[in-house]
């Protein structure tokens, strides 16, 4: 089951940039919230924000709360436990070069210790099985090197890999967009299915991607929410100009 | 819309959520924690937050940091504190004394430095231009399919020990220089003075072509790593205005290197100064200041590497380690100031090591 | 127009200065690439002329004696080196066990904290002087400080003298193989809620170790034909020695005491030794060069 994430007057700097101004937004919980924008408007940054990645630049810098549940996760934790309860994907897969399918996808629980054979070796096929990349690689889980698969694949052992650690929140920043068409749609199915279990965030450009598998929809503009609502009603009737400017392609 | 709070309220999640976003689905649907915990959430919750082993690790890797300065300094204080009886002898004159007689304890390091300096210039006079014209070929002239195995070759000039130039020059190079080159520099350069004297093949002439091979890689291909940081749109330029290859090297690549060539050449300078065993072996080993190349000599490492075992009696063995602060001192310099000037064109990129 | 064909020998459309001009820059373009390839030439020779004494002179000496057993007394035939090799190797082993941990821990150093802050700039900048301080100068310092403290020469002072210049080298390579990691890998790892230490350990050291590894066996050969430094540390020894608190034999400073002696016999194993530590020492830059190459691949994106 997932938690919902509340967002309060959060303001994000790089340096001296100030990259999301006075957010203000609430992600319901077992549901997928979408973010679209055009480039650089910070929905990336707010999505890092999110699990604390964003404090890994040592010139960025964040105030504001962000509650998990109701835990603080600027006051009441620290970085690296907020990261075990949120999951993330990269925009570009990322498995770990030198790590065999297998390790990769349970490499969030062994790294932290983990020892336990039978457990890690069911957390394997379930994750897998939950990406839809089981029947591909269950023979060569432990062979086959997890940089050695396709683009689409990588990216879905990548999701497995954020899965097994049973995360309550998955963040997602792009993560279609360097793949083909194919591994987009199998990518979009996942998300539709995860999406009662988990609270997913998803950052997109694609705005038809939004439509289709997400039931929240939030526009940021140059750093500022600027408008968050239902996916029917952002994409049918948005109350701001704004948006229906972005919705209509008029820029962006 | 995002609803203003009235400020100074407590307020729960639930509340907070119906404000915001009053539209949005699932709002009904929340969950306040998480769902039930499942082993791995249970195992995660109870980890540490790292932070104990952060802070460890990284203690341990400063501390390994700072070894290299503990190094320098360690080095530092030990030879000035084991040279001191010969630094409060002699003082400054120590390096401007020709003398060196361990029997009366009369010490000056003059011949030393002589023969260091001729080994090490002459050394530099007969490296940099064939340096130079490798660096050119490797980079603008040769085939690329000869490109790695000529470059690995003259890699593999500067993986040969000290020791084995040393051997190779006792038994080939003396005898060639005593035989064949003494003889005919004679004929051809006598007028200069440079080459007068008895010749038994061992001298800096000798001393100084050895150390010439043996500073040549590492000068050469710095210079090619120089060379090649020469952005192409250079070369392309002055090969527009109808430039021949000879002229667009010259023009384009090495006027825009020369600083990072001129600390290539004092890195060279600063390996020669040191080089101890392969100089030893071949130099004659007297501590003559004499103006005739086929004169035996005698540099600061060699005295070192020749005299210090024997060495009866504080003063001279304290003679010896100032030599070797001296000589410590002088190559840090000068690689300093070579690093520096290499930095500058490179930009930090991670120096060449060797 | 005239109905003659049209080309350039025909046309003199250049004045005749410019031709010279042309000439001349175009002679001068060909004797400069003669000059440069002259050069290479003349720089290759004596590392051929090197290799070729090295096997005319040693490789006949190389037999199983050379390899099992300790010189023999002056003015006997036969004996070898055997104590020297496996002095090296001791001294070697001691000097690796120092060095590499240290260095490779400066490494991590420079490459996660100290990217481009001051103290790291400072250790970076030091470690490449350091690279350049004459190895006698590194023999004599620990000869002050361990030998004397000692009262005598042994293997571990050689070890430890080797060590240090091992240092610099080793930091330098490991830093620069750890920038090669992605900075994707590491976001990948710390995403998963990995502690940075365990990040670094597990997952940048990991994905960089080929290149690391590549950048020890380079301190590593670099240092085994080492000879300055032991002259007062381990001082070399005519017998067998495994003790660490004793003087020990080295092979190039055996070779060394070899070459200088007197005795034709003691030159000839000379050669043989020489060609033994060249051979050592090639195979391991060679070996080098082609992990490098495998390693850049596998470890980078």
């Amino acid at each position: 089951m997932g938690v919902g994430i509340l967002v309060e007057d959060l303001n994000a700097w790089y340096g001296s940039t100030h990259t999301l101004r006075d957010i203000n937004l609430h992600i319901p919980a077992n549901h997928a919230t979408a973010l679209i924008g055009p480039s650089g408007c910070g929905k990336s940054t707010f999505v890092r924000c999110l699990n604390r990645m964003h404090e890994t630049n040592p010139i960025a810098r964040a105030t504001g709360v962000v509650k998990m549940g109701e835990v603080d996760i600027y006051r009441d934790a620290s970085p690296v436990e907020i990261r075990r309860r949120v999951g993330m994907v990269f925009q570009r897969p990322n498995p770990f070069p030198t790590m065999s399918i297998y390790d990769n996808v349970v490499s969030g629980l062994k790294l932290n210790g983990f020892r336990n054979r039978r457990i890690l070796d069911e957390t394997c096929e379930r994750s897998l099985k939950q990406a839809a990349l089981w029947e591909e690689v269950k023979d060569d889980l432990k062979k086959k090197s997890g940089a050695s698969l396709s683009g689409g694949q990588q990216q879905r052992m990548c999701i497995a890999r954020a899965l097994a650690v049973d995360p309550e929140v998955l963040l997602m920043d792009e993560p279609a967009s360097a793949l083909d068409p194919v591994s987009t749609s199998k990518i979009e199915d996942l998300v539709f299915q995860l999406k009662s279990q988990y609270t997913i965030v998803i950052v997109t450009h694609n705005m038809q991607q939004a439509a289709r598998v997400a039931e929240n929809t939030g526009f940021f503009l140059n750093g500022r929410l600027v408008e968050f609502d239902s996916t029917h009603k952002i994409f049918t009737n948005p109350h701001d100009k704004r948006t229906e400017d972005y919705i209509t392609g008029r820029f962006g | 819309m995002t609803t203003e709070r009235e400020p100074g309220s407590p307020v729960s999640m639930r509340d907070r959520m119906l404000e915001l976003q009053p539209n949005i689905e699932g709002k009904g649907g929340v969950a306040e924690v998480g769902g039930p915990l499942s082993p791995i959430r249970a195992y995660l919750s109870q980890r540490g937050s790292g932070r104990v082993g952060d802070k460890t690790f990284a203690g341990v890797v400063l501390v390994c940091a700072c070894s290299i300065f503990a190094i320098v300094l360690f080095i530092l204080t030990i030879l000035v504190f084991r040279s001191r009886l010969s630094l409060l002898q002699f003082g400054w004159r120590f390096f401007t004394r020709q003398a060196w007689n361990p029997v009366s304890g009369n010490f000056g390091a003059l011949p030393f430095i002589y023969g260091t300096l001729a080994t090490s210039l002459l050394a530099l006079v007969i490296a940099v231009p064939l340096a130079l014209g490798v660096a050119i070929f490797l980079t603008e002239l040769c085939p690329r399919v000869l490109r790695a195995p000529i470059s690995f070759l003259t890699e593999l000039l500067a993986a040969i020990p000290s020791v084995v130039y040393g051997l190779w020059g006792i038994f080939v190079l003396v005898p060639l220089i005593r035989d064949v080159v003494g003889p005919f520099l004679v004929k051809t350069f006598g007028w200069t003075g440079l080459f007068v004297g008895p010749n038994f093949g061992v001298g800096i002439l000798t001393a100084s072509i050895i150390l010439s091979i043996m500073i040549l890689p590492i000068i050469s291909s710095l210079t090619r790593d120089i060379m090649q940081a020469v952005p192409n749109s250079q070369r392309e330029g002055v090969l527009a205005l109808g430039a021949t290859k000879w002229e667009m090297i010259r023009i384009g690549v090495l006027r825009n290197s020369r600083i990072g060539i001129v600390g290539a050449v004092m890195l060279g300078l600063g390996r020669a100064l040191g080089e101890t065993m392969a100089v030893t072996m071949v130099i004659g080993n007297q501590p003559a200041i004499a103006k005739s190349l086929f004169a035996p000599g005698y540099t600061l490492a060699s005295v070192i590497a020749n005299e210090f075992s024997e060495a009866t009696g504080d003063l001279y063995l304290s003679a010896l380690i100032e030599i070797g602060l001296a000589l410590f001192l002088v190559t840090i310099v000068v690689n300093a100031i070579a690093r520096l000037m290499v930095w500058a064109v490179t930009r930090g990129a991670p120096a060449r090591v060797g | 127009m005239s109905a003659r064909p049209f080309n350039s020998q025909s046309m003199n459309i250049q004045p005749k200065p410019a031709r010279f001009n042309a000439a001349r820059r175009a002679a001068t373009n060909y004797f400069v690439s003669g000059l440069s390839i002259l050069a290479t030439l003349v720089v290759l020779a004596p590392l051929a002329a090197i290799l070729f004494y090295l096997i005319y002179k040693g490789a006949s000496s190389l037999n199983l004696a050379f390899f099992t057993q300790v010189p023999a007394p002056v003015g006997e035939t036969g004996g070898g080196m055997a104590n020297s090799i496996i002095g090296s190797g001791i001294i070697l082993l001691l000097a690796s066990l120092m060095g590499v941990p240290i260095g490779i821990a400066a490494g991590v150093y420079l490459a996660e904290f100290g990217r481009s802050s001051l103290l790291g700039n400072a250790v970076r900048f030091t470690a490449d002087v350091l690279n350049g301080v004459p190895s006698i100068v590194m023999g004599i310092a620990v000869y002050s400080l361990v030998v004397v403290e000692q009262k005598h020469f042994s293997a571990l002072a050689g070890g430890i003298a080797l060590a240090i210049m091992m240092v610099p080298t080793i930091t330098r390579t490991t830093e620069e193989m750890l920038a090669t990691v992605p900075l994707a890998v590491r976001e990948a790892a710390l995403g998963l809620g990995v502690p940075k230490w365990r990040t670094t350990l597990s997952v940048s050291l990991r994905t960089a170790s080929p290149g690391i590894i590549t950048g020890c066996m380079l301190a590593f050969a670099r240092v085994a034909g080492e000879t300055a430094p032991l002259l007062f540390t381990a001082f070399g020894n005519q017998f067998w020695s495994f003790k660490l608190n004793e003087p020990i034999a080295a092979l190039p400073l055996q070779i060394y005491v070899y070459a200088i002696s007197p005795y034709d016999e003691w030159h000839r194993l000379a050669w043989a030794g020489s060609l033994v530590l060249i051979v050592l020492i090639m195979v391991s830059v060679t070996l080098v060069r082609i992990y490098a190459s495998r390693g850049v691949l596998k470890g980078g994106s």
